[in-house]
């Protein structure tokens, strides 16, 4: 192995975290940076290939399988096999990560997220949690947060409209939101059609129905870093794609441009990360750097002082496996703490609908849409339902793509081929709206990570293996929340409807967005974490991981704002403190 | 080396229609000649191209609600998707062991590609393009639940719907079925408005808003 000479820090991973922190170091400090990217670079130039076989069913943007996946499996006792094929979580490849290829929602968690533990022993008393929950407070308060998240709406240009500005609530907002001290950088997108019968339908049913806060920005803005970016057009393809105009935030258009300035920066693509090497077992371990592959297939070493996983959600657990930093979960005995608490947002169409007049959906934008809260987290009392916690409903006009969206007929077509299907899809394409449903996944003791003992990656390296199902408490949630969905379908004047069919087994070929979490998550104690709330790793001080593989639990709402947040938060742990003494800092 | 095959269609079953030849040069074919027109195969040998049209049609028929799977070019379509990345699973995961068993909600876990799929699938249609309608509907409903159909339904409606650079969706016949305008580059000024009435721009192709050349995936490694 050729080693490579020392730089001051290393950062794993160049997406959305792993940007910021470059971006940060790079431009407050005069620290040498390298940022490793196993794919390669991109920029808004290779945007304008708006094609839906390409980019939406072939996947151009998202890592390819055949290099790596995930296993999975259900429970102990099933075999896990590999995702041969994308499924539930299209992740992305290459510079900005799926930062590139998101649809740009920026919903804020809910305050009590973020003492999910305490807050729900408090109401509702330890006996009411699932047997088997694993749920634990993340270390870190929504006040400490706030300020962070206020940076990153600001970072983004996020249009929106607040629905509790410093504790005054605020008609059209989001009334069940935490307190913000900011109102959001860019007001509200348009709102299309579908998205409009949605809120006034929820409107009159009494919900409180609220434009979604979007990155998709709806008119002109200059950041604080001086990166300006142009309004969305509305073209419809966000989702699975780059934008070509630079309207939605992504990575390559917010973080790179800043960091291409910054001479002390540098991004290798190509760069697929093996080890973190470390001294573990001395006191006060230390990581010394990355051993990676870089382009030309060579084995290097990159020595650091400091050390940022910033990968994708799972690969920093899988990383972090293969290093050997922490004794892996064991499920029987519920001994450590690295791989526990896998989490995927419950994500479902709760109502599909049809209408009588056509909808234009061709038109929109991955976050032009209309949300409701009023079933999310605490906001509605549980005394009397079988279940804990909730979700947001959203009507969003991602814009509506043939190849996707052909052939979805109401129930009374008992077709799925042939004339009579034909002419009631070439009828329903255009009048077919979903109410999707954002919940709450909690945590449990049976839903984990660790390292396959069957299948390899492209080098010859375990792949990281899932177990991961469903429990109760989310499927008489989803039962709940399809009974409350369908009534606002009925009010939007749907014609037929489709409602969810509930939720068995987790199944893999399902899209369930991106927002699977936990592996690293993040806690007070080193008793049930991997990192401490500043997202030090309590082994080796000098090792922190960023990314939603710290979130100790799913907390429904999307996690993009949370996971900036929480990593601006540590950029200025570290230049402020940790630089200046390096030691742990909890 | 493969013989050469040729689809052969009469230019009155596509129309008046754009086909990419395999060179990526573009012909328009007047409606006015009679002259049938050779499309060379890319996978398929021209006894599986015709079973594959015949099926895409029954699957997506042409009939008085409007143009179907023979005016896009869908077997042309499924050609090349079957010669290209796709149709070799070369970002599939393949490491062995395969359980071909496994139950639905982990995928495919076969072992064929979409090439072996289809070549197994086509033996079991031989002489479905003789048969009449009635008897193809049948023929089909028998394998209705195989992963072959599944399959070949998807590759119609994507063939229907691609941009006309995979080969289907010739001349945006499938576009103009459902008013998809293609990639239009702002709505800016019509997202908020026409609520509640059908608005259909004229649809464009991504070559022609993109202005530069495209590599469709099935031409890549």
């Amino acid at each position: 192995m050729k080693t490579l000479p020392a730089v001051d820090v290393v950062i794993v991973g160049g997406g959305w975290t792993g940007l910021l922190m470059a971006k940060e170091l790079g431009s407050r400090t005069a620290l040498s940076v390298v940022v490793l990217e196993r794919g390669g670079p991109r920029k808004t130039e290779d945007y304008a290939d708006m094609d839906e076989l390409d980019y939406a069913v072939r996947l151009r943007m998202m890592q390819d399988l055949s290099q790596e996946t995930v296993t999975f499996r259900h429970n102990l006792s099933e075999r896990a096999l590999p995702l041969r094929q994308h499924g539930s979580f299209p992740n992305g490849a290459g510079v900005g990560g799926s930062g590139e290829h998101w649809n740009g929602q920026m919903p804020r968690f809910l305050p009590d997220c973020f003492e999910l533990l305490s807050r729900s022993t408090e109401k509702y008393g330890a006996k009411r949690l699932p047997e088997d929950h694993s749920i634990q407070d993340w270390g870190v308060t929504y006040n400490e947060l706030e300020p962070h998240y206020t940076r990153v709406e600001q970072l983004v240009g996020v249009s929106g409209k607040a629905g509790n500005l410093r504790g005054k609530q605020m008609e059209g907002g989001n009334v069940f939101e935490g307190w913000r001290s900011a109102e959001y950088p860019t007001p509200p997108t348009k709102i299309p059609y579908f998205s409009t019968l949605f809120r006034d339908a929820a409107k009159a049913l009494g919900y409180h129905p609220y434009p979604t806060p979007a990155a998709t920005i709806s008119q002109a803005y200059t950041n604080p870093d001086g990166v300006a970016r142009p309004a969305c057009t509305y073209c419809g393809f966000c989702d699975r794609f780059g934008c070509m105009v630079g309207a939605k935030a992504q990575p390559t258009n917010i973080l790179l441009p800043v960091i291409q300035k910054r001479k002390n920066v540098s991004i290798r693509t190509g760069a697929w990360v093996r080890r973190i090497v470390h001294d573990a077992t001395q006191n006060g371990g230390k990581a010394h750097g990355i051993a990676y592959i870089d382009g030309s297939g060579e084995e290097v070493f990159q020595p650091a002082e400091l050390v940022f996983l910033a990968s994708w959600t799972l690969s920093n657990t899988r990383l972090l496996l293969l290093s050997k930093t922490d004794e892996p979960y064991d499920p029987i005995t519920g001994k450590g703490n690295l791989g526990r608490n896998l989490t995927h947002q419950v994500y479902f169409p709760a109502v599909t609908a049809f209408f009588e007049k056509p909808l234009n959906r061709f038109m929109g934008a991955g976050a032009a849409g209309i949300r409701v809260n009023d079933l999310d987290g605490d906001v509605f009392d549980h005394s009397r339902l079988p279940f804990l916690r909730g979700g947001t409903l959203e009507a969003v006009s991602l814009g509506y793509r043939p190849i996707a969206n052909f052939g979805v007929v109401p129930l009374t077509v008992k077709s799925s081929w042939g004339s009579e299907w034909k002419k009631a899809a070439l009828h329903y394409y255009d009048r077919t709206g979903n109410i999707m449903f954002y919940g709450e996944h909690l945590a449990y003791r049976g839903n984990f990570m660790d390292l396959d003992p069957t299948y390899k990656n492209g080098l010859g390296d375990p792949l990281l293996r899932l177990t991961l199902d469903w429990r109760d408490n989310e499927r008489r949630m989803a039962d709940f929340v399809t009974s409350k969905t369908l009534e606002i379908a009925r009010a939007m004047g749907a014609q037929e409807v489709i409602p969810f069919p509930g939720l068995r087994n987790y199944d893999t070929t399902r899209n369930q967005s991106t927002h699977i979490q936990g592996g690293t998550i993040m806690g007070r104690s080193p008793d049930n974490s991997v990192v401490n709330p500043h997202l030090q790793h309590w082994q080796l001080p000098n090792l922190f991981v960023l990314g939603a593989s710290v979130f100790p639990q799913n907390a429904s709402a999307n996690p993009t704002p949370t996971i900036l947040a929480l990593t601006y938060r540590t950029a200025d742990v570290v230049v402020n403190q940790y630089l200046k003494a390096p030691a742990p800092l909890a | 080396m493969r013989r050469r095959e040729f689809l052969t269609l009469s230019v009155a079953s596509v129309g008046g229609a754009l086909i990419y030849s395999l060179d990526r040069k573009v012909s328009r074919l007047s409606a006015q000649t009679t002259k049938a027109i050779r499309i060379p195969l890319r996978f398929l040998s021209e006894e599986e191209a015709l079973i594959v049209a015949a099926a895409a049609s029954r699957i997506f028929p042409s009939d008085e609600a409007g143009p179907g799977a023979q005016e896009a070019g869908v077997a042309i379509y499924i050609d090349r998707q079957l010669v290209g990345p796709w149709g070799r699973d070369r970002h599939r995961y393949t490491q062995e062991p395969f359980e071909e068993n496994a139950p639905a909600e982990f995928g495919y876990q076969g072992k064929a590609t979409p090439q072996q799929i289809y070549r197994q699938g086509l033996k079991g249609l031989k002489g479905f393009d003789h048969l009449t309608p009635t008897e193809q509907d049948q023929k089909l409903k028998q394998i209705e639940s195989t992963l072959f159909f599944s399959l070949l339904r998807r590759n119609t409606i994507e063939g229907m719907f691609c941009d006309p650079m995979h080969g289907g969706n010739i001349d945006m016949v499938g576009w103009q079925l459902i008013g998809f305008p293609g990639p239009r580059m702002s709505n800016y000024d019509d997202v908020d408005k026409h609520f509640g009435a059908a608005f259909r721009p004229k649809p464009a192709s991504l070559s022609q808003v993109a202005g530069h050349k495209l590599i469709p995936s099935e031409d890549q490694e």
